[in-house]
């Protein structure tokens, strides 16, 4: 009956979905109040409907509810409780079903925010939202259905993939939707303010904070799948380029230059139509990686089962949505203007510099994934494009990125003076190139690509530090009084920018100094990875609740202090019989001990691979410190004050520059 | 104004690409080994151990390569079809019993039939490897003149064997 | 048995002096070294997803033993990727071969850059142009001196 139940909701959320996404814009477009304020109650009716759908799927799968299809498929009775729950999107038609109800959460905000926007424009917003909306709620109805029943019902599960039986996964995919699919309230402003005409600076302004929060909750969905992949996968590999990593990165580095241009946009109504221009690719790219992972066009570890009919019916949807934005675009762009004028050298050209090298960079990306697609498609044979690819052609677009992100912020808009800027940045240059080419010394090995790598985490933290200082020197006031009369979107920046060269630090010295150890270890025996020794105390048995383990325990001294007792374990699933790795992890700020049981061998000796990571956690730690930038940037108190002028004609501010 | 339409252009562009991306199998890998002459092998025979097979015992003749295993799922699902072919008598069978142990593998054959006008023994998979083996089963056809003409990479069904094996084995044999 | 009162006699002893070094799982560590760092650029087969190094594919350990062998037997890592190819074709290789499929794989991006800096310059030389060109309307001309003027007030 339950299931049943929520069928029949995304039955009616699809029907409110089809009025919330018709009426409005046909309001919208004829003046109609009426039909535009169907908008909001249609759009927080879907919402609810799309919630009982989904607290029905969650509810089966609780239940152990084998009669349906999916449920059997994806759990187990086996399967503790909170993995029984994130096995609602485990498999494929739960996940879509999660797109769905997060597409309708931030559908639900917007109505609730969107109080200060004329009419007309917020009709427009929800209107576009529901028609996306209308395409997954089909797409699960039609060939993806959780609710579909199996007769006779299976006397017990299948069982969740063992790889996603960790809280991580319980976690991740959440989150990184959440993100994915924030996109598409910046890409239907985008929309509304190209069917409504008004591409101005209240447009940008108004996207602005929903396409930050959007990049915050990528940013840390990133994150997590990444921090996963390091510590599930048992190699201590964090990023591998495949094709579903690439799928989240694409949106959020064009996320990132949307974030960058909206700045722009907004501030000096320029680039209005490139802005409108990311808002749309970004979602776009987010529609684009659900068709690489739904469809099966490549392979994957996330080896997803694939329907062809699934993948012929997100290609048709993502046609009709990005083909008809596009068209948009080319229609109504030329006529947008182009707004204040500005010299070669100015913020406005680092900012747009900047902009286009995060987009190459993106192109390059998407070529890469792509690439073995096309060269099938094309019927020239089957190849491979791997991490040495990315590495090779990602790092030297990003580079010279980085370098313009420690100018930027001291251009002036407008005008800025060469001469003047370099003599400002000077110091700051000399003390980054100064520290990277020592530092690497210290840590015991120099290579070019190490110093290169520190020199530009320390330009950027350099020009930061300088910054902050001329900015707070500036300032009249007790130092907490200068601090806090900085806007907390200048602070998000500076927090943000500060993220990429922890992260920068993290990526490099980690990939720099390293050690692996691929050992075996009898009982007693240790092995020593300057300036630890690790030594192995035997593995037991131990029964999970659907798994068998081997424990095994190491210790790690440090100058014969013991430091951290560690429990790495190799699991056998009931189930599927799947053997697991979970690396036992000791963190710290400076280094990751990582220890994965390999095979048993004989007297009780195991083969093991003992990692020493220096700085890795730095990696995720940039990751934090971005997403705490961009929060620090949406609680900015003008994106409140502003709205309820919104309705008056659009105002430029113009903040002071340091 | 057309440069407003450019996104547009690239983006049906990559449409085209996907639609034929879809009809594609991404997993299977062409075999670089189409045309070019089969690798050369000495491997013991599963029936007979004191007799041993080699590629150019065939030469004169078309014949299908067909790698197995007793431990291979998939294995089961095709055997009928080879089970039927090989009562037919159109074209000879070598099997390439891959990685097995010998007792599972006799066992094997008597339990689902044998179809084989013999199997070699590739013990530690080298010969699979010279081969490109990477999933079993797969099914070679090799020509008259020791050339692999065509390679199938998974079970074979009915429909591929009448579609797409035997109307090459017939043009082969003229 | 023997192995095993050793290990108990050795944690006994571990306590007070240091442990036994564990030796490496691998015979020949400088070699293993090697064909990991070739590993690492090879495509599992299998698992399509996973590099040959961190593979547990039966086919996988098959192919690291003969990548081995055929280390012992001299030959060079250029040689040995020749052997695979010919046997699985580019897909192995996860970084494909610079020839004239992946030309616009290797050299697109930078391709792309060149054109998107060149762009950049083009717009924003016309952009300065057209602007120049169009005098300020009224109401633009107020709106500057507005902007102007709430400038000057801040610091």
């Amino acid at each position: 009956m339950i299931p049943e139940i929520g069928h029949f909701a995304l039955i009616l959320a699809l029907i409110l979905a089809l009025v919330q996404g018709i009426l409005p814009l046909i309001g919208a477009a004829t003046n109609q109040a009426n039909f535009m304020a169907v908008a909001r109650p249609a759009a927080q009716g879907q919402f609810v409907f799309v919630a009982i759908a989904f607290a029905c799927l969650a509810y089966a799968f609780l239940a152990n509810d084998f009669s349906v299809k999916y449920v059997a498929t994806n759990s187990n009775s086996l399967l503790p409780a909170q993995y029984r729950f994130s096995a609602v999107w485990g498999g494929h038609e739960g996940s879509i079903l999660l797109w769905t109800l997060t597409l309708s959460v931030w559908t639900l905000l917007v109505t609730l925010f969107s109080r200060h926007l004329p009419q007309a424009m917020a009709a427009r917003v929800l209107g576009v939202m529901g028609l996306i909306s209308i395409g997954f709620l089909l797409f699960t109805l039609m060939v993806s259905n959780p609710f579909e029943r199996l007769l006779p019902a299976a006397l017990e599960g299948r069982d969740l993939n063992p790889l996603l039986q960790d809280p991580g996964m319980v976690i991740h995919p959440p989150i990184l939707y959440i993100g994915y699919v924030g996109f598409s309230v910046a890409f239907a402003f985008a929309l509304a303010a190209l069917m409504g005409g008004r591409l101005d600076a209240a447009w940008a302004r108004w996207s602005r904070p929903w396409t930050t929060a959007a990049w915050v909750f990528l940013t840390l969905g990133i994150a997590l799948g990444s921090g996963w992949a390091y510590y599930e996968l048992g190699w201590g590999g964090w990023w591998f380029w495949d094709p579903v990593e690439n799928a989240s990165f694409l949106p959020w580095l064009v996320g990132t230059a949307l974030i960058h241009s909206l700045a722009v946009t907004e501030k000096r109504g320029t680039f209005k139509s490139w802005t409108v221009l990311l808002a749309i690719a970004a979602f776009s790219l987010s529609l684009l990686g659900t068709f690489l992972v739904r469809s099966g066009v490549l392979t994957s570890v996330h080896a997803f089962a694939t329907d062809p009919k699934r993948g012929v019916f997100i290609l048709i949807f993502l046609t009709i949505v990005i083909g008809a934005s596009l068209l948009l675009f080319a229609w109504r762009a030329p006529k947008v203007g182009l707004g204040g004028k500005f010299a070669l050298i100015s913020r406005e050209t680092f900012l747009l510099a900047n902009n286009v090298l995060l987009l190459v960079a993106t192109g390059a990306v998407l070529l890469g994934t792509l690439y073995p697609l096309f060269i099938d498609a094309l019927d020239l044979g089957k190849i491979s494009v791997g991490p040495p690819y990315f590495d090779a052609v990602f790092l030297p677009l990003m580079a010279p990125a980085i370098f313009l992100m420690g100018i930027g912020p001291f251009a002036r808009w407008k005008e800025q003076s060469l001469p003047e800027l370099a003599k400002r940045l000077k110091w700051a240059f000399g003390v980054a190139l100064l520290s990277a080419l020592l530092m690497p010394l210290t840590l015991g090995k120099w290579t070019p690509l190490i110093s290169f790598g520190l020199l530009l985490a320390f330009w950027v933290i350099a020009t930061g530090v300088y910054g902050v200082w001329s900015r707070l020197s500036q300032t009249p006031g007790t130092m907490m009084s200068r601090i806090a009369k900085q806007s907390p979107s200048w602070w998000g920046m500076q927090v943000a920018h500060l993220g990429i060269a922890i992260f920068i630090i993290g990526v490099t010295l980690v990939k720099g100094y390293e050690t692996e150890r691929d050992v075996r270890m009898a009982l007693g025996s240790a092995v020593a990875v300057h300036p630890y020794s690790f030594t192995f105390r035997g593995a037991k048995p131990q029964a999970g609740p659907n798994y068998q383990a081997w424990v095994g325990t190491v210790e790690v001294f440090k100058n014969d202090k013991l430091v951290a007792t560690l429990h790495p374990e190799k699991r056998n699933y009931f189930s599927t019989g799947m053997a697991m790795t979970e690396a036992a992890i000791d963190t710290g700020i400076t280094r990751d001990l990582y220890v994965a049981l390999g095979e048993p061998l004989e007297n009780g000796a195991w083969s093991v691979r003992v990692y020493h990571k220096p700085f890795v956690d730095w990696i995720w730690g940039g990751c934090v410190l971005m997403a705490l930038g961009g929060l620090l940037a949406i609680s900015d108190r003008r994106y409140r004050l502003h709205q309820r002028s919104a309705n008056a004609s659009p105002t430029l501010t113009v903040e002071s520059q340091a | 104004m057309l440069r407003f339409l450019a996104p547009f252009a690239v983006f049906v562009a990559l449409i085209v690409f996907f639609a034929i991306g879809l009809k594609r199998d991404p997993r299977e890998i062409p075999s670089p080994l189409i045309n070019q002459q089969a690798p050369a092998f000495k491997l013991q025979q599963l029936q007979a151990p004191s007799k041993q097979f080699s590629p150019s015992d065939m030469l004169g003749q078309v014949w299908l390569f067909n790698v197995w295993a007793s431990w291979c799922v998939s294995c089961r699902e095709e055997h009928p079809v080879f089970v039927e072919l090989s009562k037919s008598k159109l074209v000879p069978i070598v099997g390439l019993n891959y990685k097995d142990k010998s007792a599972d593998a006799l066992q094997w054959l008597i339990q689902f039939g044998n179809p084989y006008v013999l199997s070699a023994m590739d013990l530690d998979g080298r010969v699979g490897i010279d081969y490109g083996v990477y999933g079993v089963p797969e099914t070679y056809v090799i020509d008259k003149q020791g050339v692999i003409r065509m390679k199938h990479i998974g079970p074979v069904t009915p429909e591929i064997l009448q579609n797409k094996i035997l109307p090459r084995v017939r043009e082969l044999s003229k | 048995m023997m192995r095993a009162c050793l290990g108990i006699f050795f944690l006994s002893l571990a306590a007070v002096a240091q442990a036994i070094e564990a030796p490496p799982t691998a015979q020949d560590p400088v070699l293993e070294a090697r064909l990991n760092n070739l590993a690492k650029e090879l495509r599992c087969l299998v698992c399509q997803n996973e590099t040959l190094a961190d593979s547990h594919a039966e086919l996988a350990l098959d192919l690291r033993r003969e990548i081995r062998d055929k280390m012992r037997q001299g030959m060079t890592d250029q040689q040995i990727t020749a052997y695979l190819t010919q046997r699985y074709g580019d897909f192995v290789l996860y970084r494909p071969p610079v020839k004239s499929t992946t030309w616009l794989l290797w050299f697109g991006p930078f391709l792309l850059l060149i054109a998107a800096v060149g762009g950049l310059t083009f717009f924003l030389k016309r952009r300065r142009r057209v602007l120049e060109d169009i005098p300020l309307s009224a109401e633009e001309t107020a709106h500057l001196n507005a902007l102007l003027h709430a400038e000057k007030k801040q610091p």
